[in-house]
Formats: structure tokens, C-alpha cells, sequence
């Protein structure tokens, strides 16, 4: 056993993974790759610079409220209101969750059987893609006047736009055959079902987070638009009910909290990538 | 070829033929190829790329089918994986998302089996890996990811072991030092082992016989004994024997091909 030639092999393998990996997680763990305190430090520099800017130049040209209010007013707005605010962040987690889980639940199964039989996913093919590309919030009028104002044309709304994206890139990941590797447990004789999930499903788990990441964003969309066009609650109805009522900082204030969702989701699969799927990026 | 018909072969092939279809036609990999490895030999199996080296050595396995013709383990005929075979696969073929460990855990997994932990604690002593059970195969060095694949390989005891060009993809001093632990694993455990390269030194190190495939369709070409005591030391690897050894296999490859004759001699002679 020799250190010696164990190290540089070692280093230029993780080089190399470095400059492939630009597929999948590594795609988007680069976003907040962030590591020394000095790049924390000049992030905030720049959120106080360009917070504190707009607060100024909106009071130096005394731009009406209507228009653009100031950060103070809006923070102000989402400390103030935020017991207002929370039933309906309440409202559109529970839509969006549960829209997301039925979503993703058909979604992973389709994709698992339906590249078990390449025939099938091939006629299948262009009806997905239909479902990828067509804006699902499209169908959401239709949905209320089938279902009424409540949480099922919303909760349907969310799965139908995220299951067609986990289902796109989970098909991706199990698609994903490494002969060898299914050699490998075939020479041990492993049955079809062991040779799914020792090998194929954890050779797809980055490709399915990364479809599941994108399904709850998709998501998140399609919860906030849904709500837009009817129902008396969630955060997308205090937009529209907030802008007709020109209440705007506390309009920017629900922007800022769906901002924050968004990133939630993202910090939230970043982080379990990192732990079962790291091996990749 | 001196197969010694008195003692029954530990793995025949038997007129094996294969023919892939593929999207251009039938591609005929293998014809009517026929060798016999006997118990606790060593049987390297060269020849030029796209030999069907590695068809033939899948078909042993079990893994591919033949098309026409058999392999016969301990005379009983292989249909599928069989559990007394082993295989180390080209680039070690570990699986990324499991450390060493649980790598080497993967063929009890499979066979819903307890591990045994003292033939895999001695096995990984052996190959120099102890203390390494956390690392993940990207952390490792391509030679160590091989010699974790070899532990993994002998974990169940398999009688016959079958290595498709192992080393293919290290450079040559981590394949001289792993070609010497094959050559140590052999004298601790006799096991038989058919042998897949591209280097003819590698097979003359190791082997007990050298088979000789032709071009495709792979068919046996000729068949070279290596008489050699074992441990074979750098001198007896030096020496004139093996030199005219390597050249007559070379010819038998490259001559076969090209017609070029040994007269031309490329490959230096190693400074004793």
C-alpha cells in the first residue's frame, strides 16, 4: 500500500470529478458554495448597500408610496402584519405540500415502472412533455368551476404541475443503465427488484432531487397563481387583495416571504443532495 | 497445448459462439472457441482489441449467453451467475454512492447473507485496505479502488475468479505492484483465475498459460505455456526465456494481423 501514489491519483480524480459534474447537483450547489466569512461579509455589504440605496434615493425623489414603498415601510409592514400574513403562508404550505406530495408520489411512480419498458415510454414521451410544457395554472379556471373556491382545484393545480417534473427527471435518472454495474449484481443474483433499488434507484436519487427541487418550485408557482385567479385566502389572493387595496408595503411583504419559500426550498434539497447524493457532484 | 487430460478442468469452453445483433446486423464476436482452464491454474487470455476477450469472459460468468457451444464448470454446464465465480470488472466497478465498506458488504446484501467478517478483515489486510471501510470510492486511488474490488471479488469464496483487464486503467507501476498482489492472493488461496489484458508482461508475470485469441471473430489462436517458478522474480521476468516468450506472443498477435515478424524486434530488451 503506497501513500505516496494513493495521493496524486487521488487528487486528480477529484479534479476531474470537479470539471465533469457540471450535470445535475453540482449545477445548483455552486449557487451557495459559500465559504470564507469574507464573502458573507461582502454579501450583506451589498444587501445594506443596495436596501439603504433604494431607501434613500425613494425619500430624496419622494416617490409615492403606490409606486414603490420604502424597505423601512416594507419591513415594517411584515413585522406589523405578520399575524395577518401567517394563516394565509399557512393556507398555501398545506396546498402546496400536499399538492406536491400526491405530485411527486405519481410522478417517481410513473417514472420508476414506465422506464422498465422503453416501448411504452417512448409513445408515452410526448404526452409528459405536453404536461412539462403546458402552464398548469392555464387549466386552474376550469378547475374552479368544477371544484369550487376551495383547496382541491388548487391542491390538483400544484400536483399537476409538479409531477410531470419529477416524473421528466426522475425518468432521466433511471434511465441512467450502467451495464456494468447491473453486471455486477446480476453475478451475484440479484433479483430484478434488488437490482432496483441497490442499484438503479440510488444511481437515479441525484436526478430525482433535482426533478423533486424543481417539481416544488413549480409548485410554489402554480399554488401562488391558482390563488390569484380565485378563492378568499393563501398568499397569492393577499397579493391581488393587497394591490387592489394599494397596501403596498405589505404586498412587497408577501413578496418577500414567497421569496424566502423559494430559497427554503432550495437550501432544503441543496442540503439533502449533499447528504445522499454527494458521491456525484 | 498441453491441456492434461487426465485431471478434469475446472471451466471448459466449448465451441462457444456468439453473435451480438445490433442495429448495423449481426456482429459474430466469438466462433467456435474452445479452451479449458484446469483447477488452481492461471490463464491469461490476450489478443487484439475487439477480440471478444471480454464477450468470452462474461459468457464463463454467466452473465451473456451463448449463442452456440457451452462452458462447463466443474463439467456442469453454466447457465447464469453462479455463485462459486467471482468477477473483478474493468476500472473496479465500485459503486459510488456506498463507502468501502459497504461495497464490500454489497454481495451479502445481495444473498441476504451475515458478512463474514473475518475472511473480508483478512482479505482487506491483505490488499493493505484495513482502516480505510469509510472512505468512498471517489477518495480512493484508482489502484486501491481495484484491490477493494478484488477483496469484493473473493468475498463469497468463489473457486474460480475471472478478471476482465483489471489494471486496464492504472498506470504501470500501480499495475506492476497489484499484478504482484494477484500473484501473492494466488499462492495464499490457489484459486483459479482466468486473466483478461492487453499486456503481454502482465499475462507472462502471472499466468500458468497464455491463450492467444485471433482478430474477430475471436477464436483460440494459440496457446503459450509459462513455465516459470512463482514468485517470479524481476530477474526471471528479465531474462532471455521470457523475452523470446513475449515476442513469439506479440508475433502470434500483431504478426497475424500486419505480418510483421519478430525479426523486427520492436520491444527492448529489459537492462538486467
Amino acid at each position: 500500500m503506497s501513500e505516496t501514489d494513493a495521493i496524486p491519483e487521488f487528487r486528480k480524480q477529484s479534479k476531474e470529478g470537479g470539471e465533469v459534474s457540471l450535470t445535475n447537483l453540482s449545477g445548483f450547489s455552486s449557487g451557495i458554495g459559500i465559504k470564507s466569512t469574507r464573502e458573507v461579509l461582502a454579501i450583506i455589504a451589498v444587501a445594506v448597500i443596495v436596501i439603504g440605496g433604494t431607501e434613500l434615493a425613494l425619500r430624496v425623489f419622494e416617490v409615492p408610496p403606490y409606486i414603490m414603498p420604502t424597505p423601512s415601510s416594507i419591513f415594517a409592514a411584515l413585522i406589523g402584519d405578520f399575524g395577518l400574513i401567517l394563516p394565509h403562508l399557512g393556507y398555501t404550505l398545506v396546498e402546496l405540500l400536499s399538492g406536491f406530495a400526491i405530485g411527486a408520489t405519481i410522478g417517481l411512480i410513473l417514472a420508476a415502472v414506465i422506464t422498465q419498458f422503453p416501448f411504452a415510454e417512448k409513445i408515452i414521451a410526448p404526452y409528459i412533455l405536453l404536461l412539462v410544457t403546458t402552464p398548469m395554472l392555464a387549466l386552474v379556471p376550469l378547475l374552479i368551476l368544477r371544484f369550487g373556491f376551495g383547496y382541491t382545484p388548487r391542491i390538483i393545480a400544484v400536483a399537476l404541475a409538479a409531477g410531470p417534473m419529477v416524473m421528466i427527471n426522475a425518468a432521466t435518472g433511471f434511465r441512467r443503465v450502467d451495464s456494468a454495474k447491473i453486471a455486477l449484481a446480476r453475478s451475484y443474483g440479484a433479483s430484478t427488484l434488488q437490482i432496483f433499488w441497490k442499484i438503479r434507484a440510488p444511481m437515479a436519487l441525484p436526478m430525482i432531487l433535482v426533478g423533486l427541487m424543481i417539481g416544488a418550485i413549480f409548485g410554489l408557482l402554480t399554488a401562488v397563481g391558482a390563488e390569484m385567479v380565485g378563492g378568499g385566502f393563501g398568499l397569492g389572493n393577499r397579493l391581488t387583495t393587497y394591490s387592489s387595496m394599494i397596501q403596498m408595503p405589505q404586498f412587497f411583504a408577501v413578496v418577500l416571504i414567497l421569496s424566502f419559500l423559494g430559497i427554503l426550498i432550495y437550501v432544503i434539497f441543496f442540503l439533502i443532495g449533499k447528504k445522499w447524493a454527494s458521491w456525484e457532484a | 497445448m498441453n491441456a492434461p487430460g487426465a485431471v478434469t478442468p475446472k471451466l471448459r469452453v466449448d465451441g462457444a459462439t456468439k453473435v451480438y445483433q445490433t442495429v448495423s446486423g449481426d456482429l459474430l464476436a466469438l466462433e467456435d472457441c474452445t479452451m479449458a482452464v484446469q483447477p488452481n491454474e492461471i490463464v491469461s487470455i490476450v489478443g487484439p482489441s475487439g477480440c471478444g476477450k471480454t464477450t468470452l469472459l462474461w459468457s464463463m460468468s454467466g452473465l451473456h449467453g451463448l449463442t452456440a457451444g457451452q462452458v462447463l464448470l466443474d463439467n456442469r454446464p453454466i447457465t447464469g451467475p453462479h455463485p462459486d465465480i467471482g468477477i473483478v470488472f474493468q476500472e473496479a466497478n465500485l459503486l459510488p454512492w456506498r463507502n468501502l465498506e459497504a461495497n464490500i458488504r454489497f454481495p451479502f446484501e445481495i444473498k441476504h447473507q451475515q458478512i463474514d467478517r473475518v475472511w473480508v478483515d483478512h482479505l482487506l489486510n491483505r490488499v493493505g485496505l484495513e482502516g480505510f471501510g469509510k472512505k468512498f470510492p471517489r477518495e480512493l486511488s484508482g489502484g486501491m479502488q481495484q484491490r477493494a474490488a478484488i477483496v469484493r471479488a473473493l468475498s463469497l469464496k468463489p473457486s474460480v475468479l475471472l478478471m476482465d483487464e483489471p489494471f486496464g486503467a492504472l498506470d504501470s507501476f500501480t499495475r506492476e505492484e497489484m499484478n504482484r498482489l494477484v500473484e501473492e492472493i494466488w499462492m495464499d488461496t490457489h484459486t483459479t483465475i482466468v486473466f483478461i489484458t492487453h499486456s503481454i508482461e502482465e499475462a507472462i508475470l502471472l499466468s500458468d498459460r497464455v491463450v492467444v485469441l485471433s482478430p474477430r471473430p475471436g477464436r483460440v489462436a494459440r496457446v503459450f505455456d509459462v513455465p516459470f517458478e512463482r514468485p517470479r522474480s524481476l530477474e526471471v521476468m528479465a531474462s532471455k526465456e521470457v523475452f523470446d516468450l513475449t515476442n513469439a506472443i506479440k508475433e502470434e498477435i500483431v504478426g497475424r494481423r500486419t505480418g510483421i515478424t519478430s525479426a523486427e524486434k520492436r520491444e527492448p530488451a529489459v537492462a538486467s
